[in-house]
């Protein structure tokens, strides 16, 4: 080898270097990452089975035979393949109503997680951004709403209003934006010192324009990590509230309501609060797992 | 340090008035709750009776001046259901759940610091991965049906504990594992989170230079470090827990405030939904304001101001 | 005998995720009595990985392949955790470079100084704290007394790293590390660290390696000096024996980079060496210096080439002859 050869390396070294793109990157790594890719799967299979409820469910979920009621699942004894999670306290069949309950804990579960995601973001960003006086504000606004019980507060509004899907989605939604004000806020703070944010003012652009242009991409993977959180929490509320009779109503399929109802009967036909709480246990893992793999992917680096 | 107190004080003091205020309007402004007391029979006149006789008719400001004023001097009204005052019906459910919160968050911090810092001494082993699966399970389950279960494998199956009331502490221990396994998570990750920083710090580094021996860096350098926060936490999550109690009490028949709380709700008590309400959040406010000056005491850099 | 520490093929591995990262190897030198030894470098040439070797701190993810490191007889590696923290802050100190992040936020600086002393010597608290303030004045911090009861965030950076020349020298250990100790810090600070840092040393005639990028502070204070370049040693020499005849062209390069007044001719380009270092990560071949060279030959290429030492306290590790090397550099 002589020295020619030699000073040619440099060239290929820098290109070495470079790597390859960040989207290229964190592909790679979501391909590798066991949690996010379940999670992913399950919501994802969740997701179809809602929105297919009608084909797939054998059954409507509203119709009552009471001389075929508390019939096990077919595994146990008396089971039978018809029924193949059994019946309930009113002869519904159960898997029916599984895959129509599923309907509403991912209906709740987005649209709450959507709505306080608009207000907390909001509210996170603009305090986070603007800062001072604004800061102070919108810290006080969050401040009293961690204050508040928000169980005890949903529970009073939905005694009040009724219950049922869009009112337990409206309360969830107004009442669980406070990590996403919280999280928000503090990554915006972290993007505005940032050169480019300065860059942006210094040459004149809007703040709006900045905010939606700087800014925002740069904290919208903190967003998706809380709205899976978010969206965790608005599916065991509603599944809480439901429970506790203050959510969805009778007849309406929705998980939390059938383990009340199975309640009844749990010592001697267990199955009936086992099948619906396992779903939503299953469901909640899968996007907290999903979520966490999302951290993981976007921001290795914050990974703990 | 002193005016750093005076200063988080006001704005604690602040924070509940203007949550008596949310509380008290919410009840009122969310439906017609005059309409919702006479009843589903009511004519147009029986509604209106009824709102006058509950002063609802009054506008807004003058209901809230009209009950905080007799709330400051201890009067927080009585029950519509049962006639007695709130105020003693409030104090005699407190140490149900005040026990229950004290027991759940004791469970959640001896089980969920020591676990999250040996998940940080030893990371990506079988131990961490066990730990944050404890996590996961912890923060996913749902808690009503965690409390079903537990009744009907402990208390049923294997008869080992009683499943409701709340007469001896024997009755505690479901509740208090079901309760406790929902704050756990949160604490166990903060602790875990935050030791793993601080083992990476130059103070720790210069702690094993000074050839400290290995306990001596962890307890003393690192843990002091890296459970600032995690007190912080615990004194929020008892807040949390005061509000959660709802589900718990209701699932273990435990006749505490969450319970209380509940029945009220459903009967529109709404003297006794308000006066909870404000009692939990000003409790979490003051605990807030509590965690803020331990938050001072442990860490010298907060004392400036 | 006056060595205190002796360093032989000192080789440290670390495991990355695309290879396996060789952040030292071969290193060799050895630090007397009251000597002042410099190890220099560029970032990432592996000095502070020495360093954190030879106090046995190596991050997890280090294996330390194989070489001794004899401390005053003693092989370090030989020792278990046990012996060898018995050793750190008694016989062997280390300063850190940022002075802000290695001082525990949340104990006093009496705290922090008394516990090296109680850990090590059977000692009381009275006689710890005395020891404590002799040395904060020592080192030039006045009213020590008050400034026991202090927190770190309230002194100035200077200050801080008073205290932690204070604190390595609790028990009078025979080695001192300093590695960087005056990058963080202000220029006009420098001055006055590396001025008490060479008083002490006169007084207390310990051993002290000082790692540093920057020539001018090895002008000032190194004894002997140690030149390393990707993980290896390249040169060692006497202060005046490198920067007056120094025999690697990397040394060279270094030297060159610096206009020296009466030397340099004004208008004349500054000297730079181009190229970039290569990658520490997988196997290394021959001289890792030879493409960015001047002089390179065939001969750099495929062998081994070893620290070989040309007179007494003298190494270079290069297959060009010294004495060309030399009439290389005065050509200039």
């Amino acid at each position: 080898m002589n020295v020619s050869e030699l000073t040619t390396l440099d060239g290929m070294e820098d290109a070495a270097l470079a790597g390859p793109a960040p989207v290229v990157v964190m592909r790679r790594r979501a391909r590798k990452h066991f949690s996010f890719l379940f999670g992913l799967v399950v919501l994802v299979l969740v997701v179809v089975v809602a929105v297919l409820a009608p084909l797939l469910a054998p059954y409507d979920p509203y119709i009552q035979e009471i001389p075929r009621r508390l019939m096990p699942p077919v595994w146990a004894d008396g089971g039978m393949w018809t029924h193949m999670l059994g019946t309930d306290g009113l002869g519904r069949d159960y898997l029916s109503r599984m895959i129509y309950g599923a309907r509403v804990s991912l209906t709740v579960g987005f649209f709450a997680a959507i709505i306080s995601g608009l207000i907390g973001s909001s509210l996170g960003i603009i305090g986070g951004y603007f800062g001072g006086r604004v800061d102070t504000a919108i810290m006080y606004v969050v401040n009293t709403r961690l204050s508040m019980p928000a169980l005890l507060v949903a529970l009073a509004l939905v005694s009040i209003v009724g219950g049922s899907l869009t009112s337990v989605t409206l309360i969830l939604g107004f009442l669980l934006w406070d990590r996403f004000a919280v999280v928000m806020r503090s990554a915006t703070q972290q993007v505005r010192t940032n050169d480019f944010v300065l860059a942006a003012e210094a040459v004149g652009a809007s703040k709006l324009r900045i905010i939606f242009s700087e800014v925002l991409p740069n904290v919208v993977n903190q967003m998706i990590v809380v709205a899976t959180l978010e969206m965790a929490l608005a599916i065991l509320g509603e599944a809480a509230l439901s429970f506790l009779g203050l959510g969805v109503q009778p007849p309406t399929a929705s998980w939390g309501l059938m383990v009340s109802e199975g309640r009844a009967f749990m010592f001697f036909k267990p199955y009936l609060i086992v099948i619906p709480g396992s779903a939503i246990f299953l469901l909640v893992i899968a996007i907290n797992l999903l979520g966490d793999g999302v951290r993981d992917i976007t921001a290795p680096e914050g990974r703990n | 340090m002193l005016r750093f107190c005076f200063a988080r004080l006001a704005i604690a003091f602040l924070v509940s008035i203007t949550v008596s205020i949310i509380g008290f309007s919410l009840l009122r402004l969310s439906g017609d709750l005059g309409a919702e007391l006479a009843g589903e029979n009511a004519t147009q006149e029986d509604i209106q009776a009824t709102r006058v006789a509950y002063g609802l008719d009054r506008p807004l400001p003058i209901q809230y001046l009209d009950w905080a004023g007799k709330a400051v001097r201890g009067n927080f009204g009585h029950s519509l259901f049962s006639g007695e005052p709130v105020a003693s019906m409030i104090v005699s459910r407190l140490g149900v759940t005040g026990q229950l919160a004290v027991f759940s968050l004791l469970f959640a911090v001896i089980f969920g610091i020591p676990l999250g810092v040996i998940a940080a001494t030893q990371p990506n082993s079988w131990i961490d991965r066990s730990a944050l699966g404890v996590a996961v399970f912890g923060q996913a389950i749902p808690n009503f049906w965690f409390g079903l279960i537990l009744i009907v494998v402990f208390g049923v199956v294997l008869r080992w504990t009683p499943i409701s009331g709340s007469n001896t502490l024997a009755h505690f221990i479901l509740p208090t594992l079901t309760l406790g396994t929902s704050a756990m998570p949160a604490i166990m990750r903060l602790t875990r989170t935050g030791m793993l920083d601080v083992l990476d710090s130059d103070y720790v580094r210069t702690a094993h230079a000074k050839g400290l021996l290995p306990h001596t860096v962890l307890f003393k350098h690192a843990l002091r470090n890296a459970v600032l926060p995690v007190v912080s936490l615990s004194a929020v999550q008892l807040g949390f827990l005061l509000g959660g109690s709802v589900i718990v009490e209701s699932v273990f028949a435990l006749n505490g405030i969450g319970n209380l709380a509940f029945r009220s709700i459903q009967r529109l008590d709404f003297p006794v939904v308000q006066t909870i309400l404000v009692f939990v959040s000003l409790i979490y406010v003051l605990l807030t304001f509590l965690s803020d000056l331990i938050n001072a005491y442990l860490d010298p850099r907060l004392r400036v101001g | 005998m006056s060595t205190v520490l002796e360093v032989s093929g000192l080789s440290v591995e670390i495991d990355v995720p695309t290879g396996v990262l060789h952040a030292a190897d071969d290193v060799s030198f050895s630090v007397d009595r009251g000597e002042t030894l410099c190890i220099v470098g560029e970032s990432g040439c592996g000095k502070t990985i020495t360093a954190l070797a030879i106090m046995g701190l190596l991050p997890r993810s280090a294996r330390r392949v194989s070489g001794r490191l004899v401390l005053e007889g003693a092989n370090l590696p030989d020792l278990d955790n046990q012996d060898l923290a018995a050793l750190r802050g008694e016989r062997m100190g280390m300063i850190f470079q940022d002075p802000m992040t290695s001082l525990n936020p949340v104990f006093t600086i009496g705290e922090q100084l008394e516990e090296v002393y109680l850990r090590h010597r059977k000692a009381g608290r009275k006689e710890a704290r005395e020891r404590a303030v002799y040395l904060l004045e020592r080192s030039g911090i006045p009213a020590a007394a008050s400034r026991l009861g202090q927190y770190p965030h309230q002194l100035s950076g200077g200050l801080r790293q008073r205290v932690m020349i204070a604190m390595t020298l609790m028990c009078n250990p025979t080695l001192i590390i300093a590695d960087e100790p005056t990058t963080a810090l202000d220029v006009t600070i420098q001055a006055q660290i590396l001025h008490l840092l060479a008083d002490l040393q006169r007084e207390v005639q310990m051993a002290l390696i000082l790692v540093t990028h920057d020539l001018g502070i090895v002008a000032r204070i190194a004894d002997r000096v140690a030149v390393m370049y990707a993980g290896r040693i390249v040169e060692t020499g006497t202060r005046a024996e490198i920067f007056s005849t120094p025999v690697h062209p990397y040394t060279q390069g270094l030297l060159r980079c610096i206009p020296a007044p009466g030397r340099t001719r004004r208008g004349s380009p500054l000297g730079a060496i181009g190229g970039m270092v290569p990658s520490p990560i997988g196997p290394a071949i021959g001289c890792l210096f030879r493409n960015r060279c001047r002089y390179a030959r065939n001969a750099c290429a495929p062998n081994e080439i070893t620290l070989a030492e040309i007179s007494p306290g003298r190494a270079c590790r290069c297959v060009l002859d010294p004495e060309e090397s030399r009439r290389n550099f005065e050509a200039q």
